[in-house]
């Protein structure tokens, strides 16, 4: 038997790039910046109250599985997904699948995929890649972080598929069953814009969006006195793992946004939408500068408040600068 | 950032290389493979040795007595006596108690056979815990 193939495409983000690449193998090509945007992937979320290890919550992007499910929505894909109680069940589907030639998308926790680098192993429930294949007793995986396709031992995969905890994947197995030949993508780009727009300015809750920024900017200042030198160090840490460590494109997925708003003024002829994405790109330069600092901190380099003064008003100029992008955006679509 | 500004730092992804987006010489964006930034490389080592200090702590009680094999094991696979609780299918407050030494040392092969499958390991290494400070498998 011949190895199955199947187009490997290195991707940002293991979600964009994970649905692109099952859409690019249905006949429907679409590069991941467009499926991160117009499936709304690009947020702001930082809930002081809400810790893990201590830590307050953080992130760049919305929930798990919402870029897939807004993708599929707005393009008319129809989406076939399967969850299993019984992981031998679970794997007798995949195998089953493959055996019959279907790329599969799978959800997967990190810490139980071993090709991946020792230190990048983290328990993370959320991680999505495609199975194309099977050689004996190993996987063929196309994980779309990956620079190129990996294998995974059955026994591997399935604690990584199986894993409990927050957002446990439950085995989930998904794969588009119907594409539509022509999506309207014109009709589907505006409303991602006009959705991600609002979601930045307008949720009426402090800790989402461009708020969330500023709410960042204020607790940030607080850390050490509330938390001490080293809590605070592990805080600012863990902001700019969210930002730059996971698979984030650079910058916390604005970099891998203003891709997307470059190719929506392409599809869209809207010359004002390449001008927002400029922008973008000169905050997400600033988010970088964020991170470059943030990361001296943690390192040692500087004390005091000065620094978490100067880590705040970066957040704040970031902040300043989406708030009138997306402005710009819902004005122009 | 620019595609000449995507940096090539040596990183905790030990040879592996990730995408950036980065705008090329003709303003337009593309995919750039990085080796890693010096950044990733301090908050991704912050991150790590938290874990690999909460490691060493337990392989220390374990060897004087105080922890079980099975709490190292546990935090070795950065699990909680929850977590592990749900992986293994017993009632949390069972699984705390097996963390106990001595009760972890009389426990039954079928729920060692249970606490390995989960943990992904034997229950030869199950029992087991390095001596000294190494880093773990």
């Amino acid at each position: 038997m011949t190895a199955p193939v199947f187009e490997h495409r290195h991707s940002a983000h293991c979600e964009s790039g994970t649905i692109s690449a099952l859409l690019r193998h249905g006949g429907l090509r679409l590069s991941e910046p467009l499926a991160f945007g117009l499936g709304g992937g690009l947020f702001f979320l930082h809930v002081p109250f809400l810790r893990m290890g201590g830590i307050p919550l953080t992130a760049y992007r919305d929930a798990p599985g919402a870029i897939i499910k807004n993708l599929c929505r707005r393009l008319g894909v129809r989406l076939r997904a399967h969850r299993y109680r019984d992981p031998d069940a679970g794997m007798r589907a995949l195998d089953d699948f493959l055996a019959h030639g279907l790329p599969v998308g799978l959800q997967t926790n990190v810490f139980w995929l071993t090709y991946f680098p020792p230190d990048m192993r983290f328990q993370f429930n959320a991680h999505n890649l495609v199975a194309y294949g099977k050689q004996g007793d190993d996987y063929l995986l196309s994980d779309p972080v990956g620079e190129h396709p990996v294998t995974c031992s059955a026994a591997d995969l399935r604690r990584a598929r199986f894993a409990k905890g927050l957002f446990a994947p439950k085995g989930l197995i998904y794969y588009p069953e119907y594409i539509p030949a022509a999506p309207d993508l014109p009709a589907a780009l505006r409303d991602a814009i006009r959705t991600t727009s609002k979601r930045m300015l307008d949720i009426p809750i402090p800790f989402m969006g461009v708020r969330g920024i500023r709410r960042l900017a204020g607790q940030i200042e607080r850390w050490p006195r509330k938390y001490g030198v080293e809590r605070a160090r592990l805080c600012v840490g863990s902001v700019v793992r969210m930002q730059e460590e996971i698979g984030t494109g650079g910058a916390g997925f604005r970099f891998l946004y203003a891709a997307f708003l470059q190719e929506a003024a392409g599809i869209l002829n809207q010359p004002a939408l390449a001008e927002v994405s400029q922008r973008l790109t000169e905050t997400g330069d600033r988010w970088r500068e964020f991170a470059l600092q943030g990361a001296q901190l943690c390192k040692g380099r500087g004390e005091g408040a000065a620094v978490y003064r100067e880590l705040a008003a970066l957040l704040h100029d970031c902040a300043g600068r989406e708030e009138k992008i997306f402005r710009a955006l819902r004005a122009t679509v | 950032m620019k595609t000449t500004e995507v940096p090539q730092d040596e990183s905790m992804l030990a040879g592996h290389r990730r995408a950036c987006y980065a705008v090329d010489e003709h303003g337009r964006y593309v995919v750039v493979p990085s080796k890693g930034w010096q950044v990733e490389k301090i908050v991704n080592a912050q991150a790590v040795e938290e874990i690999r200090r909460a490691v060493e702590a337990v392989r220390e009680r374990v060897h004087q007595g105080r922890a079980s094999p099975l709490e190292y094991h546990m935090v070795r696979c950065q699990m909680t006596p929850g977590l592990l609780a749900s992986h293994t299918g017993l009632w949390s407050w069972r699984g705390r108690r097996h963390l106990k030494p001595e009760i972890f040392a009389r426990l039954k092969p079928a729920l060692l056979t249970c606490y390995a499958q989960a943990l992904g390991i034997s229950v030869e290494a199950l029992g087991s815990v390095p001596a000294s400070t190494g880093t773990p498998p």
